[in-house]
């Protein structure tokens, strides 16, 4: 006989869905979007939603159906750079310091209390001040970030894998520090990761709306749903629901990331439960 | 405690001055000749000489590093290039906006948070409780800017009741003052306000199945005097951390909130100063912000030892 399975919580569900959503709305733009969403058509600018622009033109005239599109592509790469810096380099930080011990420790949060020190925003300003606005450069300022949360979280993760029997037997045996780490440690704190890299997916997205904004993120032409929403306040009186549609992808694409992020927690931890949607 | 204070102090300080370190370094040192970068290649030699000058180019790095932090250390920071004015006066008359409108921000999301947070935890797996979990996701999820400008165009644009952005300053009283930071403050709360609502649940349902809240139950003690008695004050200590931890995202928060409401805060100073190739203005300004940062992370820190002396066995 075979236990009953759990139900995977709702908030893996509807994240998984949104999340799923966001994805294939970015992947479809790369085989179609109803118009070249940079397309200028100034004859038809700043249209309301109707048949031919389902969510209207901008103030150049192009498609916002087609710029949200492309904008989901974007800012998906620049949150998948982001957190891919993080995993890249903050994992293995983090593994290292629970593996050397006192000192790795002091390091990384030595390390964690300097980057956390400048809010996303404020790193963005100070690279974009040496090397001008651009994508990398957001890319960067949330990536240093995203280092030193995965590095912290691995550490404690790691930490506690290190203090289990399992893993001094493996000592015990004769396994090097470095194998144990990667036989041992590794898959037992990937699930932690997880979670708090895709949950970082949703913190990058946010930041990198808000650093577009700014006009420190991705550069026009090619389209943000940040600075789409600072194109957008120019015309809130002549075109107030060119307002509405980036803001509402932003908080679509960061909802079902999030609710994706609770859900596998609770997944892996049942015991971590907290509620109704995480 | 007094020992993990001073090593908390220590190892803050040390931070501090890496933060200094780090700006300078970017700034100053990166990019060979920082005069050049603020004035751009079409400068006239004598201008960009007499910007070097002013700057003390010609001096060895370490020098002009510790002239830096003197100026830093005792408040006197750099000279604006775009106002020709020191950077300590612009910071003080910028901090009149960004100062109200971070504690309004502040004592908003709190008074939000705070008994919605203890409604859902006592109302736990009930309607209310689905409610703030749904309200903290969305809270969560919406960029504050975003929430901004739709705030702006229901409560400006369609409603008209305030404008869409500005400050007219405090010298015609303290209310029209108020009232053009309040929907920014609103617009800056809501994320706040959603991540606090969510901890303080959280943190008054750890307490509520504590041995002491139990026992308080057995004796007869009420549930709503439980709630408020108890489990409120203990669940406050977490909160408070978070709270702490929250100011950094206040930081982001209001550089881009003063740029949706064109409010002339320190924020804006900043973020202006980049557009304005305002090398010193910048410096001074994320130095400044990236200390107060530092600075609050460590009043927490203390508050958190005062309030619960348990042993700390990590930082």
């Amino acid at each position: 006989m075979t236990a009953p399975r759990r139900p995977l919580p709702v908030s893996l569900i509807l994240g998984a869905a949104l999340t799923g959503l966001v994805l294939a709305v970015a992947l479809l733009s790369l085989l179609w979007t109803p118009f070249p969403a940079e397309q200028v058509r100034v004859i038809a600018r700043l249209r309301p939603p109707g048949p031919v622009n389902w969510l209207g033109t901008d103030h150049f005239g192009r498609d916002v159906l087609s710029m949200i599109m492309v904008g989901a592509r974007n800012s998906l790469a620049v949150g998948a750079a982001a957190v891919g810096i993080g995993l890249a380099l903050g994992v293995p930080l983090g593994l290292l310091a629970a593996a050397v011990g006192r000192w790795g420790d002091e390091a990384v949060g030595r390390f964690a209390d300097l980057v956390f020190a400048f809010p996303a925003v404020l790193t963005a300003i100070l690279l974009t001040a040496l090397a001008g606005p651009g994508a990398v450069n957001a890319i960067v300022a949330l990536g240093v970030f995203n280092i030193a949360v995965l590095a912290r979280v691995t550490r404690g993760a790691a930490r506690q894998v290190w203090r289990r029997e399992f893993v001094r037997a493996a000592l015990a045996l004769g396994r090097d520090p470095a194998s144990v780490t990667l036989v041992h440690v590794l898959p037992n704190v990937a699930g932690v990761v997880a979670v708090q890299a895709t949950v970082l997916y949703a913190v990058a997205i946010l930041n990198e709306a808000a650093l577009s904004y700014l006009g420190l993120g991705i550069q026009p032409p090619s389209p943000s749903w940040g600075k789409m929403l600072n194109d957008a306040q120019t015309f809130l009186f002549t075109a107030p629901l060119q307002a509405v549609f980036p803001g509402a992808a932003v908080a679509v694409s960061v909802l079902g990331l999030n609710l994706l992020g609770d859900g596998l927690r609770d997944l892996l931890d049942p015991r971590h439960r907290t509620g109704p949607l995480g | 405690m007094l020992g993990f204070l001073a090593r908390r102090l220590l190892s803050l300080a040390l931070t501090a001055w890496l933060a200094t370190v780090v700006v300078f370094v970017v700034l100053e040192v990166l990019p060979g000749d920082p005069a050049l970068l603020m004035l751009g290649t079409e400068a006239r030699p004598d201008t960009l000489a007499a910007l070097r000058d002013q700057m003390g180019l010609d001096r060895p790095v370490l020098v002009r590093y510790g002239g830096f932090l003197a100026g830093l250390l005792s408040g006197e920071l750099g000279t604006s290039l775009t106002y020709a004015r020191p950077v300590a006066g612009l910071v003080a008359e910028r901090m009149v906006v960004t100062g109200p409108l971070a504690l309004m921000a502040l004592a908003l999301s709190t008074a939000i948070a705070v008994p919605l947070g203890l409604w859902a935890a006592a109302r736990q797996g009930r309607a209310a409780d689905w409610g703030v979990m749904g309200f903290g996701q969305l809270g969560i999820a919406i960029p504050g800017f975003w929430f901004g400008i739709l705030l702006i165009l229901a409560f400006s644009v369609q409603l008209r009741w305030f404008s869409a952005g500005g400050f007219p300053g405090w010298q015609d009283g303290v209310g029209p003052g108020l009232k053009a930071l309040l929907l920014p403050a609103v617009a800056l709360a809501l994320p706040e306000a959603a991540i606090l609502a969510r901890v303080t649940r959280s943190a008054v349902l750890d307490t509520l199945r504590e041995d002491y809240v139990r026992t308080a139950r057995a004796k007869g003690v009420g549930r709503a005097a439980v709630l408020w008695r108890h489990a409120l004050p203990n669940a406050l200590i977490p909160v408070m951390t978070v709270l702490g931890l929250q100011f950094a995202f206040l930081v982001s928060g209001t550089i881009v909130i003063e740029t949706v409401f064109t409010l002339p805060g320190l924020g804006r100073l900043v973020y202006q100063a980049i557009g304005q190739r305002d090398l010193i203005v910048v410096r001074d300004v994320v130095v400044l912000l990236s200390v107060m940062v530092v600075a609050v992370n460590f009043l927490v820190d203390a508050a958190y030892a005062v309030i619960d002396p348990r042993p700390k066995v990590e930082a």
